[in-house]
């Protein structure tokens, strides 16, 4: 293992009040790569995005981004640094134009967003392109995550936090989307990425981990996750 | 007609000052959820900062009225109205209600009481309980115009009003500010992913919506000069109903409201149910409540279960 993963998680312990939710987690996400998190409903998949990106504080613990430890730092902060988090449920900006949403997802830059950048999104999406003067509240569910996931683009992140993009979607979009995903993968950016989908999860990623209520209970590359009889029996319906 | 017209003309100029007001209880709440009860006695601190400068200013520049230089010390005095409860207000959001922001909203609305306690009573000890007659800094004319008679008091109020309502209209549409607001008040959580530092967001907006408080003690000390540390809680409570009338939340809304709550009472006030003036504004919330909770803009949302 290379020494500083450009993500890590170490023993991360997190609890809702009394309720513990993470029960001393670790993993690691590598420069370039694109791993998954895979599991039921309930096993910890969303609150381990949620408390890398600091939305969630946790009881103990280390979070370290690129070797820099970021426990309990402010989530605007570790946007900032270079870390995207494309929430569950999307969380695009109802009450906003498409393009107010993608001017947000770049409210940290300096420099002003270009037409080269609104292109490649385009190319990425085109049906944005129709729709970038409407309310991103009338877009439809896939039309969202679309948005949501470019909208975390805009800020030029290093490692990209995905939860879910795939939830809700007809199987056409769900293809569309994970191609996407790869595409922005092999232009550099380093991916987390958590799905119930576990079987486009484990084509999409390198690597996986499977999480089951708060612990991880297995993790390798995911030739040999698809390949392993635990994982085709509890989430590949095998 | 020209009783009409009159009225018409005195209830917009008084529905400005409340708009103004209307404008920082409906941003906090868009922003926050929160009613800020304490926000019409800012109003009040902002006369009272006005009513002081202001004699200080006469005391140093002699009696200006009518001359040129009366205009800046007018603009002098509501700058420095406008910074004092801007402060007023940055510390009140970091003092009182950040630390409650996690806590159930009871919590808030309690301390947004507590906080209106605090400045009416505080202000009583501090500047007495007695009315004070506001400084005349710029002289007053009479403007007369097609049969209805006006001031250029009237004048001064709705110019500042609109003025401040252009630019606030201007900020929350068309700056990265105002649309790091929106997104603040859609959502604090997504907002704070998007690199928003959403506490920043929160304090401007109180700190926003305190100068326009300021802005209308100032306005109001023009028109009526007698002003007390109680003088915030009428006005306050009608720009409230006028931020609900509106639909709260909802910035546009805020100034109809404020409008249409200061022209009803302007016709009341001169019809023979004229001891109802004060009264209208509630009969007009609880027909809200009854008949349109969610105002005249606000988007109806269904209560989550």
């Amino acid at each position: 293992m290379n020494p500083t993963p450009m993500l890590g998680v170490r023993d991360l312990v997190v609890a809702y009040g009394a309720i513990p939710a993470l029960h001393g987690i670790d993993l690691f996400v590598q420069k370039g790569e694109i791993v998954t998190l895979i599991g039921a409903n309930g096993a910890g998949k969303t609150t381990t995005l949620r408390t890398i990106s600091g939305l969630l504080k946790p009881r103990r613990g280390a979070i370290t981004y690129d070797g820099r430890d970021i426990t309990g730092v402010k989530p605007h902060v570790i946007t900032a640094l270079g870390v995207s988090h494309v929430p569950e449920g999307r969380g695009i900006f109802a009450n906003l134009t498409v393009a107010d949403n993608l001017e947000l997802g770049a409210y940290l830059r300096k420099d002003r967003v270009t037409d080269a950048e609104y292109e490649r999104i385009f190319s990425l999406f085109p049906v944005l392109k129709e729709r970038i003067k409407q309310n991103a509240g009338t877009l439809s569910g896939g039309e969202q995550q679309m948005l949501a996931i470019s909208r975390a683009l805009m800020s030029k992140p290093t490692v990209l936090l995905l939860d879910e993009p795939s939830l809700g979607l007809a199987p056409q979009l769900v293809q569309t989307i994970f191609r996407v995903i790869k595409e922005i993968n092999a232009e550099g950016t380093t991916i987390l990425l958590v799905e119930q989908n576990a079987h486009m999860a484990l084509l999409t990623a390198h690597r996986g981990y499977v999480m089951e209520t708060g612990r991880i209970v297995l993790t390798d590359d995911t030739k040999t996750l698809l390949a392993s009889d635990r994982v085709k029996h509890a989430y590949l319906g095998g | 007609m020209q009783t009409l017209l009159q009225n018409l003309l005195n209830g917009i100029a008084v529905g400005a000052i409340y708009a103004l007001i209307a404008l920082g209880y409906t941003m906090v709440y868009g922003i926050l959820k929160l009613i800020n009860f304490a926000h019409g006695d800012v109003f009040m601190l902002g006369a009272f900062v006005g009513y002081y400068s202001g004699r200080w200013a006469a005391a140093h520049f002699g009696d200006q009225a009518g001359s040129g230089m009366s205009w800046v010390i007018f603009a002098g005095i509501m700058l420095l109205a406008m910074i004092a409860c801007g402060l007023f207000g940055y510390f009140n959001e970091t003092i009182a209600y950040r630390p409650l922001r996690s806590a159930p909203r009871i919590a808030s609305l309690i301390t947004a009481i507590g906080v209106s306690f605090f400045l009416e009573y505080g202000g009583q000890f501090t500047f007495g309980p007695d009315p004070k007659f506001f400084p005349t800094l710029i002289e007053k004319h009479l403007i007369h115009v097609g049969g209805i008679t006006t001031t250029n008091y009237q004048m001064i109020v709705l110019v500042v009003a609109v003025a401040f309502m252009a630019l606030l209209q201007y900020i929350v549409y068309g700056t990265k500010f105002g649309r790091a607001m929106r997104a603040v008040s859609f959502n604090y959580e997504i907002a704070s992913l998007m690199g928003i530092p959403t506490d920043r967001i929160i304090s401007m907006t109180f700190v926003l919506g305190s100068s326009l408080a300021a802005v209308a003690g100032i306005l109001y000390g023009l028109s009526y000069p007698k002003i007390d540390p109680l003088m915030g809680i009428m006005p306050g409570l009608k720009a409230f109903i006028a931020a609900v009338l509106g639909g709260i939340g909802n910035v546009p809304g805020a100034v109809v409201g404020g409008l249409i709550i200061g022209i009803i009472e302007s016709f009341v006030g001169g019809s023979r149910f004229s001891n109802f003036r004060d009264a209208i504004a509630f009969i007009l919330l609880i027909g809200i409540l009854l008949f349109r909770p969610s105002g005249l803009f606000g988007k109806y949302e269904a209560e989550k279960v």
